[in-house]
């Protein structure tokens, strides 16, 4: 692409005047005329029967204007919420997949559910109705491990609807090959973990105002989405069953989402639906302690993995089990992450021949497990680096000597878990990465600390992750129910300046900037003449909206696409200015020029033509300049990279500190690096907090949220984490126009592993439990002397 | 129950009626919809509610609004210049990516401040000890912490 006035440009963001100021718009900012306030009553119990709801005492409360329960939900005839991946089991049969009511019908299935509706004239008396709405319960007992789901006697959360807790046992990779491979080898390492819960915790918690027009039978949902078409697909087409142009879905700012807001709620649904009920505005901004109960949340795997090496320490073979907490229903995208993007993984950076992955995915009654920054790839890395790291440790090898040994060092690689990566160099990333953190210096730094009676210890992560989502046709065939794709539209205005609208949503991840460099780039015009439109369904035109790392891969491409297309047009237009053929007209930092002469037109000279055609070819061209495209990727992207901890532990307290982490990931072509970088920063963090800090917790005897508030549930704070060695090496993705592969997830897939590989290293322990707290490991280590 | 509450805000004085149960955060937003304060959890634990009233960086959700009757507050709306120039604390926020989503900035920045008011050229650890009432979710605190120490060098050359 040559020289590059924008892209790679650690161009500052223009989004933060806004934040900066206080004058961010975020969904619970707005306020609509005459609006009321909802609350739901949650269920307080983790699986009980609804034998009757009285709202009589709450509908006298003062303020009172509705109050819904699952029987008006189910008189007005409301779908279930969908679930967007059908996975078909080993058996050949559909997952079960039991109705996930928008309001409990008959029974409440997990502490937070939603049992009733209450709307006011303001939040202190939906509020205070709410407490006056009388359910009478039949508290039934319960189960929330995933471990506890299938055993004899265990509570049955859908009963005869997914029998056994079950909803798909399913398997991918050569099971026969794996077992040979396994016979003949001449060293086995196993391992059994716990991928502990998480609660994703984005700071803005969901909100939603809805309103319904008499006047043209239309509603608008502001909400805080990741993906606003999306949500109105789902909404009118499977549950509401509402005309899809009837309804406008606004995303505006959003406080961060990681993936909890990708889904379609129940209080979405209900506050469209009951707008038109009551034909008001009804406003509902969850409480913290709202989000914790009911937001999806993360990971939750038990797995066994065993790995088979020969007697060099080359990998012969991978076998895992893994039972998947999929929480008391489905959520939107819950089925595809313990299978499509996770045992896809696991073959890592490794040229491991055969692997065989089982997935159990079972209910429980606990909140609905979804993505989580990450989804299925910090779950597969996470395995396959502590088994490797514990492997290198069993056959006294260096772990990055024994991970260099195994690598997949040629391209395309097909893996035999049903992916093929287009490119990478991990000898690139794990090489700087020894520099960086200097390894070298290791065992010196240990014996320092030694000598101050602290434990060190280093351990390693290199982890890939499939980004990009995804060709439709593969994921169609592997069960989606959707497309894939993402759509751009790039409207040029008869002066030149440029708005641009993307499917793609923004919710701190800066699209504001670094879609302009991108088409300022393309279009040799300044950053100020483009604008980026997003998270409106009446302005943009269609979108997938933002997960899995996919905004630029997928997101920026359609873009490209659409200025392509603008300006392939603008060549026809300057051709007839020019009195020259199409064919000679070159398109180079703003300018459209006469190959080999110096006639030229500038930019905004063709748009204004295209706008005023006076001298323009209206036989064979339409006027206008406004271009749209849909791009489906034809692979996934695949960013990879070697991630490396160091850690010390105070031995009396138990208390873990880390003292040098280092990132080097290759994520293809880079536009904005300081973007990229803050990208890092923030997976690493939440990655670090699945290690050390953040446990989701469910009683296991009465299905309470043990963890519900920020003093229970340990975020990782300012002073539980240390500044970071960032760096990348690339290798551009091949297919993409931009060669980017993808940076958002990349620091929470690779973290965990590599903190506990450097606890498990200190500690000289083979494992110990998410989240590593200062208890647990001050009891190994008390346990060690009393041993 | 109503009662009346007057302070001042970012230097206009307001008298208004109030449920007595009304929390500062909510006044402050929903009242008088200076919506830059956010509400980012319900046990004052994460501090995105953080104003400054009567020079403290205070926790808005921590504290009914009567409780503020004849304060000088301080939000987020009323620290850049009336022209609209940023403060240094919200230029080296900018300038130093030490923000993402936006919904914790405002009460970081107003931490931040005064931070730095009492600590003037505060070390890495101070910045991080005394940050540990803001939670974020998206910086990992890295750019938070160079915005901080950038600002206090330039507060205080």
């Amino acid at each position: 692409m040559g020289d590059m006035k924008f892209i790679g440009q650690g161009v500052k963001r223009r989004e933060d005047y806004r934040f900066l100021t206080g004058s961010g718009n975020y969904t619970d900012d707005v306020d609509l005329p005459h609006q009321s306030y909802a609350t739901f009553v949650r269920s307080p119990h983790a699986h009980a029967k609804i034998k009757g709801i009285n709202k009589n005492r709450a509908l006298k409360a003062p303020g009172v204007i509705a109050i819904y329960t699952g029987e008006d939900i189910a008189a007005a005839k409301i779908n279930g919420l969908p679930c967007g991946w059908l996975i078909t089991g080993s058996d050949g049969q559909p997952m079960k997949e039991p109705p996930h009511p928008v309001l409990a019908q008959g029974k409440a299935r997990y502490v937070g559910d939603h049992v009733a509706m209450v709307i006011a004239e303001t939040q202190h008396q939906a509020r205070d109705a709410a407490e006056l709405v009388e359910v009478d319960y039949e508290v039934l007992p319960a189960v929330v491990r995933a471990e506890d789901a299938r055993k004899k006697g265990a509570p049955q959360v859908h009963d005869e609807l997914a029998p056994e807790n079950t909803c798909y046992v399913w398997g991918l990779g050569d099971k026969a090959a794996v077992d040979k491979a396994f016979a003949a080898a001449a060293h086995v390492t196993t391992l059994e973990f716990i991928n502990n819960r998480l609660i994703p915790n984005a700071i803005e918690p969901r909100a939603a105002n809805a309103v319904y027009s008499r006047a043209d039978e239309s509603y608008t949902l502001y909400v805080s989405s990741q993906n606003p078409h999306v949500e109105r697909l789902l909404m009118t087409a499977f549950v509401l069953g509402l005309p899809e142009h009837k309804v406008r879905v606004v995303a505006p700012d959003v406080g961060g989402g990681f993936g909890s807001k990708i889904y379609l709620y129940a209080e979405d649904v209900a506050l469209t639906w009951a707008s038109k009920q009551v034909n008001r505005a009804i406003k509902w901004t969850a409480d913290r302690s709202e989000s914790f109960v009911s937001d999806a949340h993360g990971r939750d795997h038990v797995s066994k993995a065993e790995l088979a090496l020969d007697k060099d320490g080359n990998f012969l073979a991978l076998r895992v089990a893994t039972t998947a907490n999929m929480g008391a229903y489905l959520s939107t995208f819950a089925s595809c992450i313990p299978t499509i993007l996770y045992a896809t993984l696991l073959a890592g950076q490794y040229k491991t021949p055969a692997i065989y992955a089982e997935v159990t995915a079972v209910f429980t009654n606990t909140a609905p497990v979804d993505a989580y920054r990450g989804a299925g790839r910090p779950e597969a890395t996470y395995l396959v680096e502590r088994i490797v790291e514990q492997a290198a440790r069993e056959l006294k090898m260096d772990p990055s000597a024994l991970r260099r040994k195994n690598f997949i060092t040629t391209f395309p690689y097909q893996t035999p878990v049903a992916l093929l990566y287009d490119i990478g160099n991990y000898e690139a990333t794990l090489a700087e990465g020894l520099k960086v953190a200097d390894v070298a210096g290791f065992a010196a730094r240990k014996m320092e600390a030694a000598k101050r009676g602290t434990l060190r210890g280093l351990g390693y992560a290199c982890y890939i992750e499939a980004c990009g989502l995804a060709p439709s046709n593969v994921a169609g065939a592997l069960g989606a129910r959707a497309g894939l794709f993402e759509a751009g539209e790039v409207r040029v205005h008869p002066t030149g300046k440029v708005s641009v609208f993307t499917g793609s949503h923004s919710h701190g991840q800066g699209h504001e900037t670094t879609f302009a460099q991108v088409v300022a780039e393309r279009l040799g015009i300044p950053m100020e003449d483009v604008d980026i439109v997003h998270g409106d369904t009446s302005k943009v035109l269609f979108g997938m909206g933002t997960y899995g790392s996919r905004s630029l891969s997928v997101g920026g491409t359609a873009i490209v696409k659409a200025v392509d297309k603008v300006i392939a047009k603008g060549k026809k237009i300057a051709a007839h200015l020019m009195e020259a053929s199409d064919t000679d007209i070159e398109f180079r930092d703003g300018v459209f020029r006469v190959a080999g002469t110096d006639k030229q037109v500038p930019f905004a000279s063709v748009a204004l033509t295209a706008y005023v055609p006076h001298n323009y070819p209206l036989d064979k061209l339409e006027p206008g300049l406004n271009e749209n495209a849909f791009y489906d990727p034809t692979n996934f992207t695949f960013p990879a990279g070697t991630h490396i901890c160091e850690v010390e532990i105070d031995k009396d307290t138990g208390v873990t500190r880390i003292v040098n982490f280092t990132a080097i990931d290759d994520f293809g072509k880079i536009v904005n690096p300081m973007i990229v970088e803050g990208q890092v920063h923030g997976g690493l963090t939440q990655g670090i907090g699945q290690a050390l800090t953040e446990g989701c917790y469910y009683d296991p005897d009465t299905g309470q949220l043990v963890t519900g508030t920020y003093m229970d549930y340990c975020m990782p704070r300012a002073d539980d984490v240390p500044s970071f060695k960032v760096g990348t090496k690339e290798t551009a993705c091949t297919h993409n126009p931009l060669g980017v592969k993808g940076c958002g997830e990349a620091g929470a897939i690779g973290a965990p592993a590599a903190v506990m590989n450097a606890i498990t290293d200190a500690l000289g322990v083979k494992d110990i439990a998410m989240p590593a707290t200062p208890q647990r490991i001050w009891r190994i280590i008390n346990d060690k002397v009393a041993a | 129950m109503t009662t009346k509450v007057s302070f001042t805000i970012n230097g206009k004085a307001v008298s208004h009626d109030v449920e007595e149960r009304t929390l500062l955060v909510n006044f402050i937003r929903d009242t008088l919809r200076l919506t830059g304060t956010h509400v980012g959890c319900d046990t004052a634990q994460c501090g995105a509610c953080t104003i400054h009233i009567d020079g403290r960086a205070v926790k808005s959700c921590n504290m009914l609004a009567m409780q503020a009757e004849g304060a000088q507050i301080t939000t987020i709306e009323g620290i850049a210049a009336a022209d609209g120039t940023l403060h240094p604390m919200q230029e080296a926020f900018r300038q130093n990516h030490g923000l993402q989503c936006g919904f914790c900035t405002p009460g970081m920045v107003m931490s931040a401040l005064d931070l730095v008011k009492n600590t003037p050229r505060p070390t890495e650890e101070q910045i991080r000890e005394q940050l540990d009432g803001n939670l974020c979710r998206c910086t990992g605190y890295h750019n938070i912490v160079k915005s901080v120490k950038a600002a206090s060098e330039a507060l205080n050359p």
